[in-house]
């Protein structure tokens, strides 16, 4: 019944959609945030350079901020047109976040947008603060929402399966708020983002100094980011040690794969720096490790046991077993509904039932499983061990080295020297695409790590897909792979083209930039309405 | 569980009137964009005059999509199944629509980039598409919907389809996707007519009073064609109000003019075609006599009218199955469960009217015409 290769494709499909969308993201978050900022200075402090300076980063978020819209949409409606199963499943608690963040976020940030690039001469200074600030608002509301309905499907809380209707339905709303994974993931991702914003206006900083070009621009943007960037990199590392402490505790598999565990290592578990996994054999060859890190980060005590692979894939059987009492009880339920010996078996197990849905890879009558069967289930909740193991190092590492960076960065501007080490300028225009790698392997981790569930524990990935064709897939896959790298390209062609042209010393923005007109630089005064 | 002051059934009520209003909402928000993009070849013949087009949306039309993301998100939260299923089911007509709206936030932003214009006019044509397309499709999603769409649903409610996309273009469903392009036309016409000057204003004058008779002939025989030629659906079991959210629990029949069977029951509801049709001459009057605020009263009107008669001709419907009619969506029987629906409802009282504030306000920021020279001073201009 189920088309494994559509759910492949698919997955695919979802993945490039995602972490796509997630390339014009955090630079969104980052860059509003500092063009507040900006333009905060400039209101206090009645300089123009610092007009200047939110204009010039505006030209680049807006065309950031297109892209960013053009591929939310599409994530928008997947949910719909692939995963049909999945929104009849959890839609009830699942689509709720998604709509606040319509209501409180995406009309807030999109309304204003316009404000920002259009109402320079129609609003107050304060008042175009307010709508600069409003908009960044906007942008770090979407992520909350968007990270509580993800951080639900890491962790479902609040919610119970309803036999009449066939879905998990919301019984406890505040719970599916304050869940700890979602809290977790809004604060990490989001600092994140900053790193990301503050690298960027780094990198192109350095650029500009390098050249000697828009030297009084760039020697203060450089200021910013760094103070910003290094507040930001202390947080995402920070609070990425939290996202570690609450996988421990909602997602030990994910963790143990994280870490190619196979065993449970007696506590406090030590934290492999380097190793090759190995899926087969499931062994580690060339393991390097540093004692008790991992225990200290995960449990945060040097007494709590990490749990390894096969331990879990032992627990998850007992939980596959239970599964199939919880489906035949739920069968039973259906055909009728005041059966109580039915119903009462139905409430025991229920929290299993969805280990019972990973068997109707193998049968439809997952109620009759033989015990190989139970055994393969069990296993299939591991996920893919190397992936996992090296984007997590990456990562890391990369956490590691922002914060050096910007803590150099940040020294050498509080001494005014910033644009004094050539060196420092290279390697801040080449750290340019190092905030990208790092969160999408942070997204590589949380989702790939997350498999075989798109709900943890809950709903597997491959029964929640949409019944499409193969030809219906192959189109569609086609045709957004196709979109999106043409669009990738011109996106970065007319970033190039903005960066080279720069704020064009006095000309702003001119004609076949903006569009515009010639703004003399101390324009800032008000026509009349 | 905690306390509800509503009871299920009112809550279903009000949100399949929540979902009319944010549907309304899209198409009198956005849908002047969509309509300003479709005629922009045609309006709109140099650079300098497609600029002023491109403007006079450019501020507000980013807001404006949120209607639609909103509209997606509402059906997500409050009707999981039609989500589910109509998304799905129109699996290529939603690919098709989601290219033509990624074309829009692109074409805006990127075409004045640069100012080759053979860069431009490509951007132009985007543009084009963006506005026509969606503005087409929407509307043949609708007469597909009114014809019944070849769904079922198993026993574990899991959805399946048997149609294709070629399929879906019937020429009753194409009838409707030119009511709603023509619908749109008029109303992005007449806010062209209202907001520019000169000849982009005159052009638009003419444009939208043939939208406007266009729209108004097309949903006439769209009318008749749904009392004469096609198969309405009924209910024929009792169907439980409160009851869970099950498609599968009631028994449909079909019958040819059923869709009109509403009207005879509730006879005040023949204001919505009224409606459409008052507004379409509303429109054409107001272009006439170059009253703008009566043209956009009128094209308003004309879209309010022509949803809220669709809407209501499928009542209790939402998503009628051709394949098995027994498993149509109703709004008895498709909604998310109470507690979701009123926590819903309570986050729609909070946050609908911070937005409608404002929205005002920006538009209120925004308004006066919109000229070569206003765009000139504007180095942010599109
Ligand atoms: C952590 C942040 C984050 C994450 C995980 C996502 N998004 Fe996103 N999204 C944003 C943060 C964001 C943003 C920063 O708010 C964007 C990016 C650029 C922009 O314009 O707004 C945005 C834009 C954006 C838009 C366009 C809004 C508009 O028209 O203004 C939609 C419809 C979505 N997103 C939907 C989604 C969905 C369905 C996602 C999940 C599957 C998703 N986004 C993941
Ligand atoms: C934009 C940032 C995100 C990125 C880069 C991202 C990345 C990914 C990746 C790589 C996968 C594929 C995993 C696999 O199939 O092996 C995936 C799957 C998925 N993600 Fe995310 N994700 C993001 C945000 C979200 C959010 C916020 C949600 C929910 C609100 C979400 C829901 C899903 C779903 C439903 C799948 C299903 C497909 C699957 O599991 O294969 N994702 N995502
Ligand atoms: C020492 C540094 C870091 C640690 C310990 C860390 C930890 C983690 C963990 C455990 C996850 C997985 C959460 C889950 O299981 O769902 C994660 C995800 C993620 N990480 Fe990191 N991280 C670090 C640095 C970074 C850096 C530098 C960035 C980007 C600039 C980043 C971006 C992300 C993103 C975007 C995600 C996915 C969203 C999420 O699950 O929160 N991380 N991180």
């Amino acid at each position: 019944m189920i088309d494994y290769t559509v759910v492949d494709l698919s997955r695919l499909q979802f993945a490039a959609t995602a972490m796509y969308h997630f390339l014009f993201v955090p630079l969104t978050l980052g860059l509003s945030f500092m063009m507040a900022i900006m333009e905060s200075v400039y209101v206090m402090t009645g300089r123009d350079i610092w007009r200047r300076m939110t204009l010039f980063w505006g030209v680049c978020f807006g065309i950031n901020f297109a892209m960013g819209v053009a591929t939310g949409i599409v994530m928008e409606f997947q949910f719909g047109t692939n995963w049909a199963y999945y929104s009849h499943y959890v839609g009830d608690v699942f689509g709720a976040p998604l709509a606040i963040e319509g209501l409180m976020a995406f009309f807030l940030e999109a309304t204003f947008i316009g404000l920002f690039f259009f109402g320079w001469d129609r609003l107050s200074k304060v008042g175009h603060l307010v709508v600069t600030w409003l908009v960044a608002l906007g942008a770090n509301f979407s992520a909350l929402w968007i990270l509580i309905a993800n951080g639900w499907m890491q962790n479902p809380v609040g919610s119970t399966f309803n036999p009449q209707t066939m879905r998990m339905e919301i019984v406890d709303f505040m719970a599916v708020i304050f869940n700890p994974v979602a809290q977790a993931k809004f604060v990490h991702t989001v600092s994140a983002g900053y790193v990301t914003g503050a690298m960027f206006i780094i990198s192109v900083s350095a650029y500009f100094m390098l050249r000697g070009r828009h030297l009084e621009l760039a020697k203060r943007s450089m200021a910013v980011a760094a103070s910003f960037g290094l507040a930001a990199s202390l947080s995402v590392v920070v609070l990425g040690d939290e996202s570690g402490y609450v996988t421990t505790e909602h997602q030990k598999m994910k963790l143990a794969a994280m870490e190619a565990m196979w065993d449970t290592e007696p506590a406090p578990a030590g934290f492999t720096l380097f190793a090759l996994p190995d899926q087969q054999t499931r062994q580690n060859t060339y393991a390097m490790h540093i004692p008790y890190a991992l225990g200290l980060i995960s449990t945060r005590s040097i007494s709590k046991e990490v749990p390894g692979i096969l331990p879990l894939v032992e627990h998850a059987k007992t939980r596959v077993q239970n599964g199939t009492k919880a489906y035949a009880a739920l069968q039973a339920v259906r055909a009728n509904p005041n059966d109580a010996e039915a119903q009462k078996t139905f409430e025991a197990n229920w929290h299993d039932l969805g280990y019972s849905l990973l068997l109707k890879r193998y049968r439809d009558d997952v109620q009759n499983a033989t015990p190989e069967e139970i055994e393969k289930a069990a296993f299939d909740t591991v996920p893919h061990v190397p992936p996992l193991f090296w984007s997590f190092r990456i990562m890391v590492a990369l956490g590691f080295y922002f914060i050096l960076f910007f803590a150099v960065a940040f020294w050498l501007a509080t001494k005014h020297k910033l644009g004094d080490s050539r060196l420092l300028l290279k390697i801040a225009l080449f750290s340019l695409p190092l905030p990208w790698v790092a969160i999408e392997a942070g997204w590589l981790v949380a989702e790939y790590g997350r498999q075989p569930w798109i709900i943890e524990g809950v709903l597997p990935t491959f029964y929640a897909a949409s019944g499409l064709t193969l030809t219906d897939l192959a189109i569609s896959l086609g045709v957004f792979l196709t979109i999106y790298t043409v669009l990738f390209i011109i996106e970065m062609i007319l970033m190039v083209k903005v960066i080279r042209k720069g704020p064009a010393d006095e000309l702003l923005v001119q004609d076949g930039l903006g569009g515009g007109a010639y703004v003399p630089a101390g324009a800032t005064a008000r026509p009349e309405r | 569980m905690e306390f509800i002051p509503l009871s299920y059934e009112t809550l279903r009520m009000v949100w399949w009137l929540l979902l009319g209003i944010l549907l309304i909402g899209f198409a009198l928000m956005d849908g002047y964009d969509l309509g300003v993009g479709a005629l922009l070849p045609f309006v709109a013949r140099t650079d300098p005059e497609r600029r002023i087009l491109i403007n006079l949306v450019g501020p507000t039309w980013e807001g404006n999509q949120v209607w639609l993301v909103l509209g997606g998100g509402a059906i997500f939260a409050a009707w999981p199944p039609l989500y589910a299923v109509s998304f799905s089911g129109f699996y290529l007509a939603m690919l098709v629509i989601l290219v033509a709206l990624i074309l829009r936030p692109v074409g805006f932003k990127f075409r004045g980039k640069i100012a080759d214009p053979r860069w431009r006019s490509a951007w132009d044509g985007a543009l084009f598409v963006g506005g026509a397309v969606p503005a087409l499709i929407f509307g043949v999603a609708v007469g597909n919907v009114l014809r019944g769409v070849p769904f079922n649903l198993d026993d574990t409610l899991r959805p399946s389809y048997a149609g294709t996309f070629f399929g879906l273009l019937t020429p009753f469903a194409l009838l409707c996707g030119l009511v709603s392009l023509s619908m749109v036309v008029a109303h992005g016409a007449a806010v062209i007519a209202a907001r520019t000057e000169g000849v982009t204003a005159v052009r638009a004058r003419a444009y939208g009073k043939w939208a406007a008779i266009l729209t108004a002939s097309f949903f006439a025989l769209g009318g008749l064609w749904v009392a004469f030629g096609l198969d309405g659906y009924s209910v024929t079991s009792v169907q439980d109000a409160a009851g869970p959210s099950n498609p599968l629990a009631k028994t449909v029949t079909t019958a040819t003019g059923a869709w009109l069977a509403g009207y005879a029951a509730r006879p005040w509801t023949i204001i919505a075609p009224l409606l459409g049709f008052a507004g379409c001459a509303i429109a054409w009057i107001g272009l006439t006599a170059r009253a703008w605020k009566t043209s956009l009263m009128g094209t308003s009107a004309a879209i309010v009218g022509v949803i809220s008669t669709a809407g209501l001709s499928l009542f209790p419907f939402l998503l009628p199955s051709s394949l098995n009619p027994n498993a149509s969506l109703t709004v008895w029987d498709a909604s998310s469960s109470h507690l979701t629906l009123w926590t819903m409802l309570i986050a729609t009282c909070v946050f609908l009217p911070m937005i409608l504030a404002y929205t005002a306000w920006v538009y209120r920021v925004m308004s006066g015409p919109v000229t070569a020279d206003s765009i000139g001073r504007n180095p942010n201009a599109y």
